[in-house]
């Protein structure tokens, strides 16, 4: 199609879309939160090295590890799914492949995140 | 979906190659783009062979050379060769910068000269700049008041003027935005560090009243937010300003306001 716009035009586009702080702001206090989460979560694996089956699943039931394990998965896979939502919007130009990723990118992190709780809450109610 | 190949037209072959004259002792060589749109043919890369003891020490006194003495259908933008008008913003040697500023002794070995990165090209070193022009226009870059104006000028203080060292001192070369991936990427919709540090002078000046207008119209995922902090802006500025601190100044103010 020839584009015959102005070039003020083509630069306006559709106008702000007065939103985009959120998601920003949102990535950033996530890494933050993630800081801590995943300096314990690593420094608990390494001490748990050579641990058995038993003692990693009573670790995983005790009332605060279930909280911060859930809080690591859900705030890392949100904050996974705003990174990728960048890099879609960076390099993806087909409108409808560009929302079907974004879309899609939501629901597996929902899913993923869903899953991994209902695992971490299964093991520590007993299921 | 991204494009990771050149397309076929845009391949660059190897151009003419112009020898110095015979006799010169002190010779560097030029390889500079070369692409017109009269002649259908893919763009090219021509070969110049400077005498260094009859030119002057800038990359854009060589230019100039080859115009003069050379070829005449070398294509590029030139007017104050002092660096303050901007118009000389060129690829040399792998970066953006002004070939009025930049000495020829700073490039060790051939010289590269390219146009500036990811802009349609009008003919040799000249790039079509209409859609920067545009996003500079559309950020309405002058001062906003509806207060009644006073009968002399709008009085600031030493420290508020203070603020725009740094951001008045862009010439708008472009150098900045044509070095930025992001910009790259999404032209169209990213305004780029050259026309979001112009952005932020305006909402820097205390005598200007719109400031959460402009704020409006920035915040936006592709607008402001398509930049990465990937300070390649900062580094290629060649008035040594830092775009990319602008930037960040701006998406603080958006915090600064909604928190």
């Amino acid at each position: 199609m020839t584009d015959l716009r102005t070039h003020l035009s083509r630069a306006r586009g559709l106008g702000s879309a007065k939103s985009g702080l959120h998601h920003w702001w949102v990535q950033r206090i996530t890494a933050v939160a993630l800081i801590p989460l995943v300096v314990w979560f690593a420094v608990s694996l390494v001490m748990m090295s050579g641990a058995d089956y038993a003692t990693v699943r009573a670790w995983i039931g005790s009332p605060i590890v279930m909280v911060l394990l859930i809080l690591t998965i859900v705030i890392g896979l949100h904050h996974a799914q705003l990174g990728m939502q960048e890099v879609v919007e960076d390099y993806v130009h087909s409108e409808g492949l560009k929302l079907a990723s974004i879309i899609a990118l939501k629901f597996i992190a929902v899913f993923f995140g869903l899953a991994a709780s209902v695992a971490i809450l299964r093991i520590g109610f007993g299921g | 979906m991204a494009e990771f190949a050149l397309p076929a037209n845009s391949k660059i072959g190897v151009g003419q190659t112009y020898k110095a004259a015979a006799g010169a002792k002190n010779i560097k060589t030029f390889k500079v783009y070369r692409w017109t749109p009269d002649d259908g043919k893919n763009p090219s890369v021509d070969t110049y062979e400077v005498d260094m003891d009859s030119c002057g020490p800038m990359i854009l006194d060589a230019l100039i050379k080859i115009k003069n003495e050379m070829d005449s259908s070398l294509t590029f933008r030139r007017s104050c060769r002092e660096g303050v008008c901007g118009s000389c913003a060129m690829n040399i040697d792998g970066t953006n910068t002004l070939a009025c500023t930049k000495y020829i002794s700073e490039v060790k070995g051939d010289i590269k000269v390219y146009p500036l990165p990811h802009m349609p090209v009008v003919r040799d070193l000249v790039p079509d700049l209409n859609v920067p022009y545009a996003q500079l226009a559309s950020i309405e870059p002058w001062l906003k008041s509806t207060t009644q104006p006073p009968t002399r000028e709008r009085l600031q203080s030493p420290e508020e003027r203070a603020k725009l060292d740094g951001l008045w001192e862009c010439i708008l070369c472009f150098c900045c935005s044509t070095s930025c991936p992001s910009y790259w990427w999404n032209g169209e919709r990213y305004l780029g560090p050259a026309i979001l540090l112009q952005a932020y002078r305006w909402i820097a000046d205390s005598r200007d009243e719109a400031k959460g207008e402009r704020l409006d119209q920035l915040e936006d995922p592709f607008r402001l937010y398509r930049c990465h902090t990937i300070m390649n802006c900062t580094k290629t500025c060649p008035k040594h300003l830092n775009p990319a601190k602008a930037i960040a100044e701006i998406k603080k103010l958006m915090v600064e306001r909604a928190v």
